[in-house]
């Protein structure tokens, strides 16, 4: 469906997508108010143990389509391990994974891509030796379609598809800010820029879901608000779903519309910012933190 | 105004074919005037030059860009000398010399494909440890199977004659007659050229992105829906390829493929050009061969003219050549191209940054991440 926003922009959103960038600065409306599609993820009853630890234990989450969900939790809950869950570098014991209604059998972290989603890892994971804009250009090879033949012969269409790419990635520089930085090798670089070259990598793939494993960590007040605002934009602008797992309690509270709390690798609370941070289970958990 | 500089460089970098041809051609001018003004024992040397240089190509791509290292690539070049040679056994051979060096280059990609295959398993430590079987056994199997592959002697190489039309092209060009020699420098010239605008184009397009992706970091290349197998076999696969030409190259350049040819040192020999060139650079891996073909030589003369006795003199030089070495890693570890495309980096950088932040200039000016920066740049 298709529908003219405010920003005078066609972007295909949901029902509840259009409803939420109408209502967006005023009200956050609850997810199970209107009939969403599909999750964008979905995940049931994941179980997963390592050795004797049980990591997770059937655990359920579903990203609405165009909503930031938010995974939080004491350290060592599980959060990380749930992530990789859902790009396949973890294969769980028992549950089911499925985006946007369809289940994913076997999962694989290189099909995740071709799937409409992409990552950012806690560790950022940048490509060290090579420019900020040929770590963006791998970000957007899942629109490339030259061949091996067509790179060793350097045919007319690699070069173009090579020009369109650059300029794609250009583009997603510009977006965040770091355009001035393209020509520079990452490590040369401050951390919060490094931060958003890979979230810059991340967004080159066009996904339509992202996974943010901590976003935030090293990053300043002004950074971070900065984050949280261009997160919202990604889902209200681009119609794009949000996995987000962050320590920052702010930051989350104030960015996401679903939250998922673990621990000890048990769902524990699920609901609005509002419904979680009054949940006693939670409260409990968090014992002795700051939960807002 | 700075868009259209950054679009306009956008295209330059975006039309890659045009530029290594350019290059290309300008590399091949320059080794025509070259061979044709160098003497007969010039010419071979250059042509050894240039298979050393085909090898060390094609194994600065897979060390340099992919971070696989091999100890096994005099092996791959035995196979293609082997090739060759087997192809190439009397005068009336009739197999026309691209189609010979075609087969070299088949066989070889063919045996790389099974070592990549088994290598994309290992890392570090157990990849060197497998690839320095590989140079172990590749000669051993000539020594055992001495009907077919000749044993210790080896197996003599037939050059076949000079077509017609081709000693024709070269007396129009030089306007003197083709030695045999110099047309065996040619073929490994040219050979050299092709290898490299190939490897030049992979590099610089959506292959060797991918390739120095997993190098860099795997989870995150995965993430970006690479296949860490398949880019680590592919990068072995082409590496093989060019090792396969250098093979072909040095059998018709040296008339034979024995076993004595293929020793570990060669591997060893290939590595060292690559380190002392710059890991991943084509340019590198030239400047390298070249080293290694004349640096011996040179010294020896010095030697000789210093007062040294031959022999004092020839044991100079594999002193020099290590001390060359030590001195490389030490100073510039990035090797020779690696080091001075750094510092030309950071020159240009230290002038664009004055213009427009102070934070770009301080942050260049930082030596550990411009010295490692640069490593994985090609051509
Ligand atoms: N590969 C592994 N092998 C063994 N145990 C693991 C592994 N990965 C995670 N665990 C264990 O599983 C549990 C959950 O870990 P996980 O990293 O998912 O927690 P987290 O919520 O991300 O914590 P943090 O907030 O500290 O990052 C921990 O007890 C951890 O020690
Ligand atoms: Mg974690």
């Amino acid at each position: 469906m298709r529908i003219l926003c405010a920003r005078t922009k066609v972007v295909p959103v949901t029902a509840r997508g259009a409803a939420r960038s109408a209502a967006l600065s005023e009200v956050r409306l609850p997810p199970s108010t209107s009939a969403p599609g599909p999750p964008a993820l979905e995940l049931r009853g994941i179980t997963v143990t390592f050795g004797g630890i049980t990591a997770l234990s059937d655990v359920d989450l579903a990203v609405t389509p165009g909503t930031v969900h938010g995974v939080i939790g004491p350290n060592g809950a599980g959060k990380t391990t749930l992530f990789n869950v859902a790009c396949g570098f973890v294969v769980p014991e028992r549950g089911a994974i499925s985006r946007r209604g369809d289940r994913l059998e076997r999962l694989h972290p290189h099909d995740l891509a071709g799937l409409g989603m992409a990552r950012t890892l806690q560790g950022l994971g940048l490509f060290d030796r090579v420019t900020v804009l040929e770590n963006v250009l791998v970000g957007a090879d899942r629109h490339a379609r030259t061949g091996f033949l067509g790179s060793l012969l350097g045919l007319p269409r690699a070069a173009r598809e090579e020009r369109e790419l650059r300029e794609r990635a250009t583009d997603v520089l510009d977006r965040l800010e770091i355009g001035a930085y393209a020509a520079r090798y990452p490590a040369s670089l401050p951390y919060p820029v490094r931060k958003r070259v890979a979230l810059a990598r991340a967004l080159a793939a066009e996904p339509d879901l992202l996974l943010l494993d901590e976003p935030a960590s090293g990053l300043g007040a002004a950074d971070m608000d900065e984050l949280g605002d261009l997160v919202r934009g990604l889902v209200s602008d681009r119609a794009m779903s949000v996995m987000l797992v962050e320590h920052h309690m702010d930051l989350v509270m104030r960015v996401c519309d679903e939250i998922t709390v673990l621990d000890f690798g048990r769902r524990i609370a699920h609901g609005t910012p509002d419904e979680v941070r009054h949940d006693p289970a939670v409260l409990a958990a968090y014992l002795g933190e700051e939960v807002d | 105004m700075a868009t259209a500089l950054r679009r306009g460089r956008t295209w330059w970098a975006g039309s890659v074919l045009g530029r290594h041809l350019l290059v290309a051609l300008l590399g091949l001018v320059v080794v025509v005037v070259v061979l044709e003004s160098a003497s007969d024992f010039r010419n071979l040397q250059l042509a050894s030059m240039a298979y050393l240089g085909i090898a060390a190509g094609g194994l600065t791509v897979l060390t340099g860009l992919n971070g696989q290292i091999s100890l096994g690539h005099g092996a791959l070049m035995a196979i293609g000398a082997y090739t060759t040679a087997l192809l190439l056994d009397d005068r009336d051979a009739g197999t026309p010399l691209p189609l010979v060096v075609l087969a070299a280059v088949a066989v070889t990609l063919l045996v790389g494909a099974v070592v990549g295959a088994a290598a994309a398993r290992l890392h570090g430590p157990y990849l060197a440890g497998a690839t320095l079987a590989l140079a172990v056994a590749v000669p051993g199997i000539a020594l055992y199977f001495k009907e077919q592959l000749g044993g210790e002697q080896g197996l003599r190489v037939v050059l076949p004659d000079i077509p017609t039309w081709v000693l024709d092209l070269a007396f129009f060009v030089t306007g003197q007659d083709l030695t045999r020699s110099r047309y065996v420098a040619c073929l490994a010239w040219l050979t050299l050229i092709v290898t490299f605008v190939l490897l030049a184009n992979l590099s610089r397009t959506r292959v060797g992105r991918r390739w120095r992706a997993v190098r860099d970091d795997e989870v995150a290349a995965e993430l970006a829906g690479i296949r860490l197998g398949r880019a680590r076999v592919s990068a072995f696969v082409v590496s093989a390829a060019a090792a396969g030409a250098a093979g072909a190259m040095m059998a018709i350049t040296v008339r034979l493929a024995a076993p004595s040819g293929f020793t570990i040192t060669l591997s060893l020999t290939l590595l060292t050009a690559v380190v002392l060139g710059g890991l991943g650079s084509l340019g590198g891996a030239l400047l390298g061969a070249a080293l290694l073909t004349f640096l011996p030589q040179v010294v020896t003369d010095l030697g000789v003219d210093a007062g040294l006795s031959d022999i004092q003199a020839a044991e100079l030089a594999p002193l020099v050549y290590g001390l060359v070495m030590v001195v490389v890693v030490l100073v510039a570890p990035a090797g020779l191209v690696g080091t001075a495309r750094t510092a030309l980096l950071r020159r240009r950088l230290q002038r664009a940054g004055t213009g427009t932040s102070t934070s770009t200039s301080t942050d260049t000016a930082a030596p550990t991440s411009t010295s490692t920066t640069s490593k994985g740049t090609t051509t």
